[in-house]
């Protein structure tokens, strides 16, 4: 009916558990094959409607597949995630398939090599279904600055997903995948994982290899997973965490057995709630979801302590000096020499950098480029970019000094549930200062998982932010698990 | 730190990272950085003396940490052919470019 084609549709589906999906493959009871036919059915159907997916790795996904099933046939252990369909955030680069970045400058580009995390999923009998749309380099909270298109939030179609990993979230929130991998520089996993009602997973820094992903902000990246439920993304995580020798930042750290850690109950936990991230600008149904899942940690045997974290103010300061600092210096490698977009008929070096780097990248990767370069720049280095890494110290030992006293942190994972497409496009401070909530653990290293708690009146989805100290995700899983649990 | 930033700013700052923005685009860009650069003037009232840069958070945490350096053994990248096939013009054996140098 023509009249109600610009109605807002929904597409939440949850997808089945790990558990589920493990037993029935290994029975033989569910094939790989069918599970992954069954999913790109399911999104030839949906993806026209949400634009979730750049491209597909079917050939690859269903290699795997077939590998899977043989395996159970013949009654073999199966690993992890065998059979699972999983999908890729375009940041992370696959062996042979488009890599775009959500950026008109790597169109074309076929990455001859995989990421890490690729690579472990798939040793793990993951099936990789595709590459999943996002804003352009990572840089935006809405993915509505993918040069393919916006993502739709599954939950309501006129509303974005958040981002930058709005693919990878709306994915797992539409079943387009049992689980997604996406990256997250200041909140590009926890934001959508919110906004589509979903689990998302920040690793400390160095958990995870970055090896493959393309860079933004180095001091800043990460590579995390999302799930429909928390012990579930704690299973992706304890896949791909792990010292890799390809990523020097990478922890030697011992990977835990997170899923199991998710599994132990909370009870006499310390958990602090920051004054600082329920003030002014915080949506009035944002606040009472999280109070009542504060309510239900409480229940659940926590002691609920108030911290102070006076610094939260600057983060979003802080944060986008040094970030696009960072990503001006990463970004300069996309010169059209060596792979992706040149643009034709230059008439010497200097204008092929500068006309290819124009038209191949979108306005908010110039604006940060421009940022970032003026804050390097000769007479503003010192003022700018050094400030700002003096003020992230102050950030990251606040936070250290807080998790002397408590286990976890709870607050919500953004001011607001999710924003209209358009509503903020015009205003990228906006569109920043809306980052105020997930920057803060992204300057500090620590870890943190974002898990649903409540809706508001008109059905959009809350997520709690749980944030532990470094390398102690296995404390962040077992207070989301207990959040989920409670059904807020 | 309050420094309102010029469209000759702009422009400068433009030619540093290799962009070439359209007359229309400088306008916007520098409405936009100004009302970043005064949100981030912000910063101005921490004082900071005798506060040490963090510039990588690895060095706050005294868990087994980094991994560090791999040894340093030669071993085989990839090859020519593979990487050359990604670029826009090569002559099979170095990637081609546009005159660097006017005569």
């Amino acid at each position: 009916m023509p009249s109600e084609a610009k109605a807002a549709e929904n597409f939440i589906e949850k997808p089945k558990t790990l558990a589920e999906l493990r037993a029935e493959i290994a029975a033989g009871t569910t094939k790989a094959a069918d599970l992954a036919a069954g999913y790109y059915d399911r999104i030839a159907q949906v993806n026209p409607r949400l634009n979730v997916y750049l491209s597909l790795t079917k050939e690859r996904a269903l290699a795997q597949a077939e590998r899977v099933d043989a395996l159970a046939a013949k009654g073999d252990p199966l690993p992890a995630l065998a059979g699972i369909p999983v999908g890729i955030k375009d940041v992370l680069v696959m062996r042979g398939a488009p890599a775009t970045a959500g950026s008109k400058i790597l169109e074309g580009y076929r990455p001859p090599y995989d990421a890490t995390a690729v690579e472990k999923l798939e040793a793990a009998g993951a099936v990789l279904l595709g590459k999943l749309n996002c804003d352009e380099f990572a840089m935006g909270s809405s993915t509505e600055n993918s040069a393919y298109g916006p993502v739709r939030n599954p939950v309501d179609t006129e509303r974005v997903p958040g981002g930058s990993s709005g693919g990878s979230a709306a994915a797992v929130a539409a079943n387009l995948a049992v689980a997604t991998l996406g990256s997250d520089t200041g909140g590009s996993i926890r934001q959508p994982a919110s906004f589509c009602g979903v689990v998302g997973v920040l690793p400390t820094y160095g958990r995870v290899s970055r090896y493959g992903l393309i860079a933004f902000a180095s001091s800043l990246d990460r590579v995390g997973p999302f799930a429909a439920n928390v012990r579930d993304a704690a299973t992706l995580l304890g896949v791909i965490a792990g010292h890799d020798p390809k990523d020097a930042t990478s922890s030697a750290a011992p990977v835990e057995d997170y899923a199991a850690e998710s599994d132990t109950p909370v009870e006499g936990l310390r958990i602090g709630v920051p004054d600082e991230y329920f003030g002014e600008g915080l949506d009035a149904e944002v606040r009472a979801a999280i109070e009542s899942g504060i309510a239900a940690l409480e229940a659940a045997g926590c002691v609920v302590k108030r911290v102070s974290l006076p610094h939260t103010r600057y983060a979003v300061p802080v944060y986008y000096l040094i970030a696009t600092a960072e990503a001006s210096a990463n970004l300069a490698r996309f010169d059209g020499v060596r792979y992706g977009y040149r643009s034709p008929a230059s008439e010497n070096l200097s204008a092929m950098y500068r006309h290819s780097r124009d038209e191949g990248f979108g306005a908010e990767v110039k604006r940060r480029i421009l940022l970032g370069t003026y804050a390097l720049s000769a007479g503003y280095y010192d003022a700018y970019y050094l400030k700002a890494q003096q003020v992230r110290r102050l950030l990251a030992e606040e936070y250290l000094r807080a998790f002397a006293d408590v286990d976890a942190i709870v607050t919500p994972t953004s001011p607001m549930p999710a924003f209209k497409l358009g509503e903020k496009t015009g205003d990228p401070l906006a569109m920043y200062l809306a980052d105020i909530y997930t920057v803060t653990a992204s300057l500090a290293g620590i870890c943190g998982v974002t898990v649903p708690c409540g809706t508001t009146k008109a059905g959009l989805p809350v997520g709690m932010q749980v944030l532990a100290a470094h390398l102690n995700e296995g404390t962040a899983f077992r207070v989301a698990r207990a959040v989920e649990t409670a059904q807020i | 730190m309050t420094a309102k930033v010029t469209v000759e700013d702009v422009e400068r700052v433009a030619e540093l990272a290799h962009l070439e923005l359209a007359p229309e685009e400088t306008p916007h860009m520098l409405h936009d950085l100004n009302a970043i650069l005064d949100n981030v003037a912000e910063l101005n009232e921490l004082d900071t003396a005798g506060v040490a840069p963090l510039a990588q958070v690895s060095e706050l945490w005294n868990t087994a940490g980094a991994g560090g350096l791999r040894a340093d053994v030669p071993k085989a990248s990839l090859d020519r052919a593979t990487v050359l096939a990604q670029a826009p013009e090569t002559d099979q054996v170095f990637f081609k470019v546009p005159k660097v140098i006017e005569r």
